[in-house]
């Protein structure tokens, strides 16, 4: 399915040398060479070799591997600040590495904006002025720019900050404003180095669920770098494993938790095994928002889209289960003004008691899924698991 | 048998070289002398002009509002003991001398100081020339000033300007190099010209540091400025050179102490613009 999507940015060949004889360590590397005798050899380290890749219009692509993988350098290679040595990208028709640089200036305008990871907010600016600043260097006139960095900076939930400066505000917070001054930007591709790494690991997880329902709403194609499972997983459409510079496995979180290309995948995911052990109480979440059999599709739309979900489960009076109904559908009813949702109410999910083991669930989500229920032996509804949480939950396990 | 080796003649050469351009550029160096002394008279004239109580009130003011009520007061008392010493109007000539010899140093400084942080060539040709420029005995740059603009007041500019230019080159460029990469990488990113990003982030962060810089090229102005006497610069050490001359330890040291003051209350001023800026 995946093959057939819009691209993007399109990866060929990318190569990286650090240092001054570059053809003589992509010599070494034709024959076969690695980097560590590469760099032995000749002094020059084989930042990355030969990339090939896609990023597909509207995913979230995560590149994730351990440090000194070569992370930061495919990244900065795509709005060139770093230079590449061979290869080409791809976006909108023009090859990046190639561009003279009043063009290159041009594309990084209009297709990249960059979150660091340790925020790189400018300690001059007010939080509105940084907001600001890929607007301010574009041109665009002072009304319409203060409109569309508040409007950023409410986006991540930081209005009523506009004129703190950086300094006074937490990490979490300063990231958000990094965030802010991304989006504000308005450009076609995010990039996220390492964006969330200095944070605390419940402030990471917060941004890393905002950064899911923005992404979901926005549909902004973005590149997140991180070296953390857990986080890659969770947030991830696909996954892009690198070591030593080198594409080791590109897949969905599914195939690379289910079939790991070689050992250094495997050893990365070590906590697969645990998926015999944890079940779905583990990975369950708070039910959000049910219906109930005698709303009408209006009201059932309405707490659907308050709480950003795509489908929502509908219970009797007694709490139990009665079925599922989907927001098309529903919609389709209020439009042709239909007054009740039995007729929308169907079986087409799937439902587990709490106690069911969590790989069971893995095999349980198809493409387009919808959240499995648990219920208890009553068929009342006690939560729900939805695919990110299932990966996120054996990543952690693994870890421990 | 002694080897005879040729004494190097560089003092001659010097010598021939300063020959060639004062016949040659004449025209130039009497162009900036007349430039310069309008601009000395015009704000001596001015200094002047103002009465001793309101100058030293509008001294006042500026020291409180900039760096609090304690050098407001001392700013106060030490220009009524300069007042009271009859060295008012030398201190005005000094202060003169030194202002507009820091304008010209700081309106060259500041962008060379900025090419040289950018250009990674540029720096290494600058830095041991301002090496140089520094080690040197500060009077020596008295010698071709002379037959430059002559005696007096433009020459004193002159020596005292490449005297005390260094540290404003050297902490401008130092203030730009210390803007942190990650911060340049993200103007980058959002695609700056080089333009753009020199004025919108590394000036603007590396102000404290130039103010720095721009402080100590004011002391040694002052420093330079109380030297040149000896080239006929008017001002407080022109007061201490006659003092010398005619063996009155007394009023040298008088002279010496209005330098002092007037050395503290410019250092303390521009250290206050520093920390405002930073904070
Ligand atoms: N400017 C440079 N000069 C020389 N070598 C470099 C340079 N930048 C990176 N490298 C090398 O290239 C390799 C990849 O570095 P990179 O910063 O891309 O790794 P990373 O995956 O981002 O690691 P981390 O998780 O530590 O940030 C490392 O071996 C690093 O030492
Ligand atoms: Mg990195």
């Amino acid at each position: 399915m995946s093959e057939t999507r819009p691209v993007k940015i399109q990866v060929r060949g990318l190569s990286k040398v650090f240092g001054n004889q570059p053809k003589k360590a992509l010599e070494l590397r034709d024959q076969g060479q690695k980097r560590p005798e590469i760099l032995e050899q000749t002094g020059q380290t084989l930042g990355l070799s030969n990339i090939d890749f896609d990023v597909y219009e509207g995913e979230l692509l995560v590149i994730m591997g351990l440090s000194g993988s070569g992370k930061s350098t495919l990244i900065r290679c795509l709005n060139r600040l770093i230079d590449t040595t061979e290869g080409e990208i791809i976006i909108d028709g023009e090859n990046i590495p190639t561009l003279s640089t009043k063009e290159l200036l041009e594309c990084r305008r209009r297709h990249f904006s960059m979150v660091f990871q340790n925020f790189a907010l400018f300690p001059h600016r007010t939080v509105q002025q940084n907001a600001e600043y890929g607007l301010e260097i574009r041109g665009v006139d002072k009304a319409e720019r203060t409109e569309t960095a508040r409007n950023a900076l409410k986006q991540v939930g930081l209005d009523g900050w506009e004129d703190a400066l950086p300094s006074q505000l937490s990490g979490g917070m300063q990231q958000r404003v990094g965030l802010a001054r991304a989006l504000a930007n308005d450009s076609s591709v995010l990039l996220m180095d390492e964006a969330f790494s200095a944070l605390d690991p419940l402030i990471r997880k917060d941004m890393q669920q905002e950064l899911l329902e923005l992404q979901h709403r926005m549909k902004k194609t973005t590149v997140f770098i991180t070296h953390d499972l857990d986080e890659a997983l969770n947030i991830g459409d696909r996954i892009i494993l690198l070591k030593d510079g080198e594409i080791v496995q590109i897949g969905t979180p599914e195939q690379i938790l289910t079939a790991p290309a070689d050992e250094y995948v495997e050893r990365f995911i070590e906590g697969v095994d645990m998926s015999r052990i944890l079940t779905a109480r583990h990975a369950m979440r708070p039910v959000r928002a049910t219906a109930r059999e005698d709303d009408g599709p209006r009201t059932a739309l309405r707490k659907m889209s308050e709480n950003g979900l795509d489908s929502i489960y509908v219970t009797s009076r007694d709490r139990k289960l009665v079925g599922l109904i989907d927001a098309d559908s529903a919609d389709k009813a209020v439009k042709e003004g239909q007054q009740s949702i039995q007729s929308l109410i169907h079986q087409n999910f799937r439902s587990v008691a709490p106690d069911e083991p969590l790989h069971n669930l893995f095999a349980m989500f198809s493409d387009k899924s919808f959240p499995i229920a648990v219920v208890d032996e009553e068929r009342r509804l006690l939560g729900v698991v939805v695919k990110g949480a299932v990966l996120a939950e054996l990543a952690e396990a693994g870890d421990n | 048998m002694a080897i005879e080796i040729p004494r190097i003649e560089l003092g001659d050469w010097i010598e021939s070289g300063l020959n060639y351009l004062t016949t040659n550029y004449s025209g130039v160096t009497r162009g900036i002398s007349a430039v310069t002394q309008t601009g000395i008279n015009g704000l001596n004239d001015l200094l002047m002009w103002i009465p001793e109580w309101g100058l030293m009130g509008l001294i006042a003011l500026l020291c409180w509002r900039a760096a609090g009520i304690r050098l407001g007061i001392g700013a106060i008392l030490g220009l009524a003991l300069i007042w009271n010493l009859d060295l008012w109007d030398p201190m005005i000539e000094s202060l003169t001398l030194v202002v507009i010899a820091t304008l010209v140093a700081v309106v060259i400084a500041i962008p060379v100081g900025i090419a040289a942080a950018l250009s990674e060539r540029l720096y290494r040709v600058i830095m041991p020339v301002l090496d140089f420029m520094q080690t040197m005995p500060a009077f020596v740059y008295l010698i071709p000033a002379i037959p430059f603009f002559g005696i007096g007041s433009v020459s004193a500019i002159f020596a005292t300007v490449i005297f005390s230019m260094p540290p404003a080159i050297r902490f401008t460029t130092l203030g730009i190099r210390q803007v942190p990469k990650d911060l340049i990488e993200a103007a980058d990113a959002f695609g700056s010209t080089p333009s753009q990003k020199l004025f919108k982030v590394q000036l603007p962060l590396s102000l404290p540091t130039v103010m720095a810089g721009i402080n100590q090229t004011i002391m040694l102005a002052l420093s330079m400025v109380v030297i040149a006497a000896m080239i006929g610069a008017d001002g407080l050490g022109n007061e201490v050179w006659r003092a010398i001359q005619r063996l009155r330890p007394g009023d040298g040291f008088e002279a010496g102490i209005a330098v002092v003051i007037l050395a503290m209350l410019l250092d303390r001023l521009t250290q206050s613009f520093r920390k405002t800026r930073k904070s």
